[in-house]
């Protein structure tokens, strides 16, 4: 009885992905809606308040900044450790996979400092609508970039077990985490002119 | 006069009919299509019954009559949205009478019942505001402010004379609530923070209500209230009756020159809350 | 959550992985398709019954209003914030009127009409061995039974549960007690399973068709459901978006929804900035909600064209038309969405635009129905129970939809909206429709999922009371819509102009409770049939899908060997074959 199942490891003849591909990119698209009505909120509430701060008189531009630059770094690590693991050098992965993972971390620490400083000030999500939004546009995709985070070191660590057994796959599975990471990486392209430079 | 049954609601407003005409050619329409459809599946299920010595078709016969049946079907429905509801709509939304002529109200809903505010003599109607809000002020009426001296609350009460134009602000206190007034055929929701207007106008008099359609809450059943077309005479006593009564409206102008001579006001609308 | 069905005791024969799995494996914590689809069918079912039930205690209230419940031990079950001696109270009414509409949609039909039937089916159908990845299939299914169980502790939390409608408009809904936060934490978990299930059936279809299975020989079933998954992938998670932010004025204390100056209970709201907007919720919630209609439809429609070609011994009419259309509808339904939202303030603009897209999305409904129709003629129909259901679809799938023509129009909707017409239209459509369908389902794919047959005769006494009693509940609602009888109102009798329409509600409410005795054959012939009911061979509606090539119950992995398809899926008559009926997989002429 053969009960497996095709397109793990090799991409199907007409499709050219493997399933795992494929459910990531249809994941992807799930998100976009997700952060698109989102993004569509800011503009309703936006361009209906009789008036709105621009966001660099009362956010952190060079911690923001800083942060950017956190992440396109790691999607940089990201890439580099799937091409590591392409090139079969299990060493280099965990390199540049620990980089990321860490790279990750870093940008949540600039986070909390960035969110303790309004808590101090006394702006919290309730203070008005401009504040609940950065609060809950940041905050979820914040809570995207520890999942992120948390599927990295998965991969880096107890998952890489899968390297021996099926090499392709691991390599398949880095690859959407990639993928992922880059579209976490892309979404917070998008907040941070929005919510801090206009 | 029958004015309700398992029908269509009396019809006592001047725009009513187009929507009345509308919702009978669209269900003349849809029982033609019924009929048609549900005859012929009744014929087809005994026609082509399993039974001895009948054989089913593999080939497929290309029915040309359902293509044209649909076709007609779309073509019905642009003439339903071009020649119907297209105008309907843009008349009741954008062809509001003249300001002049119309009598205004502003009716405020709230859970549970119906603020109807008329501006009085005046014309004008006087400042309100949330911060003044109570039970024996619902609509939150200043009446430091002189064009409020002769404005007119009622609670519930939604009287109107017959053969004028009316022009309503709606609003809502709470949450969404949505004025109704079945027998005038106007239906509007009233959203907190909105302002939304409506024009209505009645060619008949009676007593009739008004509902809450959208639900606001464990009284959403019981937010009735009575909207009532006088004729014209009737109307403007009514309304005189309503009015503030003179002791009140001196008490009203004394405490606004006490207020205006104090040093400090207090400010009429609360700070925003901050953590 | 244990098993009740043929999965209980292993035929023997094509047998399971060489090292049995423990029973808490193989039947709870499971990654086969079939034994998730079947949980999910069974879980589903029962939630069924749970807002069936919650309906029938409406209906009391409805008919006979401030009376007490005529049955004193029923009255027992609730406490003085829910009835008082047996009198429902208006918030227990309205708390029943939300989670009635949130459970049947979303713990009901769906998770039955796509996580059952369409996890059990569609990998047979396709000749896969399983869905593409089985342990996100099994994630789906708990993920779906949490919301659940979260979405019935709410009953019991102070304030007793969402009271809102399933529709949860605010402020009404962020000013609440605190069951409405249960609510959006269960649809939370909701929403994550049915991505997560959307994701497996779209990738699995795809990707893990049998050799030869092209897309156009893809029975209509699995067309139906493919264009369904991409309706709750994308049209979902706007609604999870909605429900952050609801959550986000509800426990942060933002004001997404909420605008300045509310004053609720004589006194300005506190703790709220305002600038916020009601109508933002209703945009994003009607995103996701009028698709979620379709996901409603589709599957039931994939179920009634697989029955009627099966029952009419020949191929459907109008093959590719139907795929077109359905592909078609899953297109529109992304636009049409603001024709909930006509009495909203809207201006002539918008409103055009959505009366437009509404009138357009009927044509492809319309194809659907009348191709089904036309498949009929020149058959050979076999009244089978299946079929019953499934030829009753038809008629009132068309009652549904015609009635949402005059809802469609915003002109005439002034007079119809939030009335009985409209509980009446999409009532219509899902229950007497969609269910109905559901049934035909359940007695079609019954052998092949316990290997026994259901009994005819149960089936037909439950079909026909079920049929006569259903419109009995369904038919007067718009009688009452015409007399402008608003929905939602725990006591109708309070309006004059609903009076005259009162004596109906007695009628409907009689109607229900008959319909749901009308059920009592189902649930027995169901739980008998699994156990005692006449032993099934492969293939015993002579079908030509490729789920009838498996054993009857498949085994894990389904096929003997992987199958290979070399036509249509309905090639029933054809002249090339001795049989009346040429399965996919069959290489030889018959």
């Amino acid at each position: 009885m053969d009960a497996t199942i095709h397109h793990i490891s090799k991409p199907h003849p007409v499709t050219g992905v493997t399933n795992s591909k494929l459910g990531t990119w249809l994941f992807l698209a799930s998100e976009v809606m997700l952060f698109g009505s989102l993004f569509s909120a800011y503009v309703l509430i936006r361009t209906g308040s009789p008036s709105w701060p621009h966001g660099w008189t009362l956010l952190n531009v060079p911690l923001a900044t800083l942060n950017t630059l956190i992440l396109i770094t790691s999607s940089v690590t990201m890439v580099m450790a799937w091409a590591s693991l392409a090139l079969k050098d299990l060493g280099k992965y965990r390199l540049y996979m620990g980089s990321t993972v860490l790279l990750g971390l870093g940008f949540l620490v600039v986070k909390s400092f960035e969110y303790g400083s309004k808590f101090a000030h006394h702006h919290y999500p309730a203070t008005d609508t401009f504040y609940a939004t950065y609060f809950t546009l940041t905050g979820l995709h914040g809570l995207h970039v520890i999942g992120g985070i948390v599927l990295n070191t998965y991969l880096l660590f107890p998952g890489s077990a899968l390297w021996k057994k099926e090499p392709d796959q691991f390599l398949g599975r880095v690859e959407a985490a990639g993928l992922y990471w880059h579209f976490v990486d892309l979404v917070w392209i998008f907040l941070f002119p929005v919510l801090y430079l206009l | 006069m029958q004015k309700y049954g398992w029908s269509l609601p009396i019809d006592v407003s001047t725009h009513g009919y187009q929507i009345d005409r509308l919702i009978w050619v669209i269900h003349w329409f849809m029982a033609v299509l019924f009929v048609g459809w549900f005859l012929f599946f009744l014929y087809t299920l005994f026609r082509f019954r399993a039974r001895a010595g009948h054989k089913p078709e593999h080939h497929e016969k290309h029915f040309k009559l359902p293509t044209y049946l649909e076709a007609g079907v779309a073509v019905f429905e642009v003439v339903l949205l071009v020649g119907f509801s297209f105008p309907i709509w843009a008349h009741i939304r954008n062809q509001f009478p003249d300001e002049k002529k119309a009598l205004h109200v502003r009716v405020v809903a709230e859970q549970f019942a119906w603020n109807v505010h008329y501006p009085g003599p005046d014309g004008v109607f006087g400042r309100t505001s949330p911060a003044l809000m109570n039970a024996s002020n619902p609509l939150g009426i200043d009446r430091t402010d002189p064009r409020a001296l002769d404005d007119i609350a009622t609670i519930n009460q939604l009287h109107i004379p017959v053969d004028t134009p009316v022009i309503a602000q709606l609003t809502s206190k709470d949450v969404i609530h949505s004025f109704f007034l079945p027998v005038m055929r106007v239906k509007q929701d009233t959203t907190p923070g909105q302002q939304i207007p409506v024009w209505f106008q009645a060619k008949q008099t009676g007593d009739f209500e008004i509902a809450c359609a959208q639900l606001c809450g464990l009284g959403h059943y019981r937010m009735r209230g009575f909207f009532v077309v006088d004729p014209k005479e009737t109307f403007t006593q009514w309304l005189a009756e309503q009015a503030p009564k003179p002791e009140e409206i001196a008490a009203w102008t004394a405490a606004a020159a006490a207020a205006a001579s104090k040093p400090v006001a207090a400010p009429a609308v609360a700070a925003p809350a901050s953590h | 959550m244990s098993q009740t069905n043929g999965h209980s005791h292993p035929h023997g024969a094509a047998g399971h992985d060489s090292h049995e799995l423990p029973f808490w494996r193989k039947y709870i914590f499971s990654v086969d398709h079939k034994v998730i689809g079947i949980q999910y069918a069974v879980t589903g079912l029962l939630f069924l019954f749970f807002g069936f039930c919650l309906m029938m205690l409406m209906r009391w209230q409805l008919a006979y209003p401030g009376q007490p419940l005529p049955v004193p031990f029923l009255a027992n079950l609730f406490n003085e914030t829910q009835m008082i001696s047996g009198i429902m109270l208006p918030e227990f009414y309205n708390q029943l009127g939300a989670m009635h509409g949130t459970i049947m949609i979303f713990l009901g039909v769906v998770p039955l009409a796509v996580g059952g039937f369409g996890n059990f089916v569609v990998p047979l159908q396709i000749g896969a061995p399983d869905m593409a990845f089985p342990k996100l299939n099994m994630m789906s299914y708990w993920l779906y039974f949490i919301g659940g169980i979260l979405m019935l502790a709410s009953f019991f939390v102070p304030g007793g549960t969402a009271q809102s409608g399933w529709t949860s408009y605010p402020p009404l809904s962020v000013i609440a007690s605190s069951g409405q936060t249960w609510w959006l934490v269960g649809m939370a978990f909701l929403i994550n399973s049915s991505l997560l299930g959307s994701i497996n059936f779209i990738t699995t279809i795809v990707q893990l068709r049998a050799p030869g299975l092209s897309f156009f020989r893809l029975p209509f079933f699995v067309w139906a459901q493919f264009v369904t998954s991409f309706l709750l992938l994308l049209a979902f998670p706007p609604l999870m978006g909605a429900a952050v932010l609801q959550l986000m004025d509800r426990l942060a204390h933002t004001s997404f929804f909420l605008p300045t100056g509310l004053v609720v209970n004589g006194a300005p709201i506190a703790g709220y900035s305002g600038g916020g907007n009601p109508l933002l919720w209703q945009h994003l919630f009607w995103f996701l909600a009028h698709p979620e209609v379709y996901v409603l439809i589709l599957p039931a429609m994939g179920i009634v064209a697989e029955v009627i070609a099966n029952n009419t011994r020949k191929p459907l009419y109008g093959y590719k038309a139907l795929i077109y259309s359905v592909v078609f509808l899953g297109f529109m339904s992304f636009i049409v969405w603001a024709h909930h939202m006509y009495l909203t303030g809207m201006g002539t603009g918008m409103s055009a635009f959505f009366q437009v897209t509404t009138m357009i999305i009927s044509i492809p409904s319309v194809i659907i129905l009348t191709t089904m129709i036309l498949s009929l003629w020149g058959g050979a129909i076999r009244f089978t129970v299946p079929m019953l259901f499934a030829l009753a679809f038809l008629p009132m799938f068309g009652i549904g939809g015609l009635t949402g023509l005059p809802l469609g129009l915003n002109a005439s909707d002034i007079h119809l909206h939030d009335t009985y017409y409209v509980i009446g239209h999409f009532h219509y459509v899902v229950a007497p429709g969609t269910i109905f369908a559901l049934f035909a389902g359940v007695y079609y794919w019954f052998p092949k999922a316990t290997g026994r047959q259901m009994v005819g005769w149960l089936g037909k006494l439950h079909f026909w009371p079920s049929l006569i009693f259903i419109n009995g509940v369904f038919m007067p609602m718009f009688i009452q819509g015409m007399a402008g009888v608003q929905r939602r109102l725990y006591d109708p009798m309070q309006y004059a102009h609903a009076q005259p329409t009162q004596v109906l509600n007695v009628v409907m409410s009689v109607s229900a409770w008959l319909l749901g005795l009308a059920q009592i054959p189902f649930i027995v012939n169901f739980f008998y049939s699994i156990f005692w009911g006449r032993k099934a061979d492969q293939n015993p509606w002579q079908a030509t899908t490729l789920e009838w090539t498996a054993p009857s119950p498949p085994p894990h992995g389904n096929f003997t060997s992987e199958p290979v398809v070399y036509r249509g899926p309905y090639e029933y008559a054809s002249p090339d074959s001795k049989s009346d009926f040429w399965p996919q997989a069959m290489k030889e002429k018959n």
